[in-house]
């Protein structure tokens, strides 16, 4: 019997905690597979948030650290400068992220360290409960914007792969998304890319996935896959804002 | 005997449903089934001839409960 896909080595047997049809388990495994293809499991240190995905290392089988709120990117630095011919990475939420950690990112990406970010936008505060985040769109619908994210007092939502983009030191930058399989398999390619990014020592990569919340969003996961797609990508438009050369 | 055939870990499964909108041919259906541990209807596959082999079910998945193989 020949498998044409099996769940990859990259993720522990565990059952997760996240909601179903929640599509943190897609960008898990991606990224796992991702580094068990360049046989880089045994290497690689992730730096955990604080959301959802606080629980990750329980199910990412590589070495993995807490951080504080939105403080995952200092330590990633740290752990990087220490550890240089280890894979490190981040993986954070758009709360995480873009709200409490908006300065750490900033100038982890200013400084060009040579981690890899994973940012997981599902343009809400999911573990909390579902409050607006800055990546909540206009007219959406939270517990703290009842009436909808309105322009007059909450402003646009961030972009955070082009403001990333726009910083020098930034070398790989590509927002995907994880609503359809094309979609999943252009993410892999983005995510391995990032990967060989730092192998390379080119500088600071940043994978932004766009991302569901069903539980959050009060859609079922497949409508959940939908609005992502008729809401969410018109505003986050895909693709791949900055590539250094790599230097061979 | 189909030559490709999906395999669902119905303890792994959270009846999401995000496999069974995937797939092209219609393999997959919802769970009617007992739920498993967590509470969870699991997804069967009909074990059809007309699975391509696509992995689009596994790629959605979020929870690691597909595995696809063909026998040799
Ligand atoms: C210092 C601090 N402030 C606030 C919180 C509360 N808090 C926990 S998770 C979270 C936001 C999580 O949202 P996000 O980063 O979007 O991740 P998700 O849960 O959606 O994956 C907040 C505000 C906290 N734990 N610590
Ligand atoms: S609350 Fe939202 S982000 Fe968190 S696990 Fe559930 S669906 Fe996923
Ligand atoms: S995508 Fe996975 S968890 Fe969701 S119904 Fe299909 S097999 Fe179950």
């Amino acid at each position: 019997m020949l498998p044409l896909f099996e769940y990859t080595k990259g993720m522990r047997e565990e059952h997760t905690s996240y909601c179903p049809g929640c599509t943190h388990g897609i960008a898990h495994r991606l990224i796992m597979e991702a580094l068990c293809e360049r046989g880089e499991l045994g290497r690689a240190i992730g730096v955990v948030p604080i959301g959802c995905s606080i629980v990750a290392h329980n199910y990412m089988n590589v070495d993995m650290c807490e951080s504080m709120h939105g403080r995952a990117p200092a330590i990633a630095s740290g752990i990087k400068r220490v550890h240089p011919d280890n894979i490190v990475f981040t993986y954070q939420g758009d709360g995480d992220l873009a709200s409490i950690g908006t300065g750490e990112i900033i100038h982890a990406a200013h400084r060009g360290e040579n981690f890899t970010t994973f940012f997981i936008n599902n343009a809400v505060y999911g573990m909390t409960g579902g409050q607006m985040a800055p990546t909540t769109l206009i007219g959406q619908k939270t517990t703290t914007t009842a009436g909808g994210r309105s322009e007059a007092a909450n402003g646009k939502p961030l972009r955070m792969a082009e403001i990333i983009a726009t910083i020098e030191s930034a070398a790989f930058v590509e927002r995907v998304s994880l609503d359809s399989p094309a979609n999943v398999r252009k993410a892999k390619k983005a995510t391995l890319r990032a990967l060989e990014t730092q192998k390379a020592g080119v500088g600071f990569s940043f994978v932004e996935f766009l991302s569901t919340c069903p539980t959050n969003w009060g859609l079922s996961p497949i409508a959940s896959l939908e609005w992502l797609r008729t809401d969410m990508i018109p505003y986050y438009p895909l693709g791949n804002f900055k590539t250094k050369e790599i230097g061979r | 005997m189909p030559q490709i055939f999906v395999k669902i870990d119905a303890e792994k499964c959270k009846g999401c449903n995000l496999c069974v909108e995937a797939c092209p041919k219609k393999i997959l259906s919802s769970g009617r089934d007992a739920r498993n541990k967590y509470g969870y209807r699991a997804v069967t596959a009909n074990g059809s001839e007309d699975c391509t082999g696509c992995l689009n079910c596994a790629l959605m998945c979020p929870d690691g409960a597909i595995a696809v193989y063909k026998r040799q």
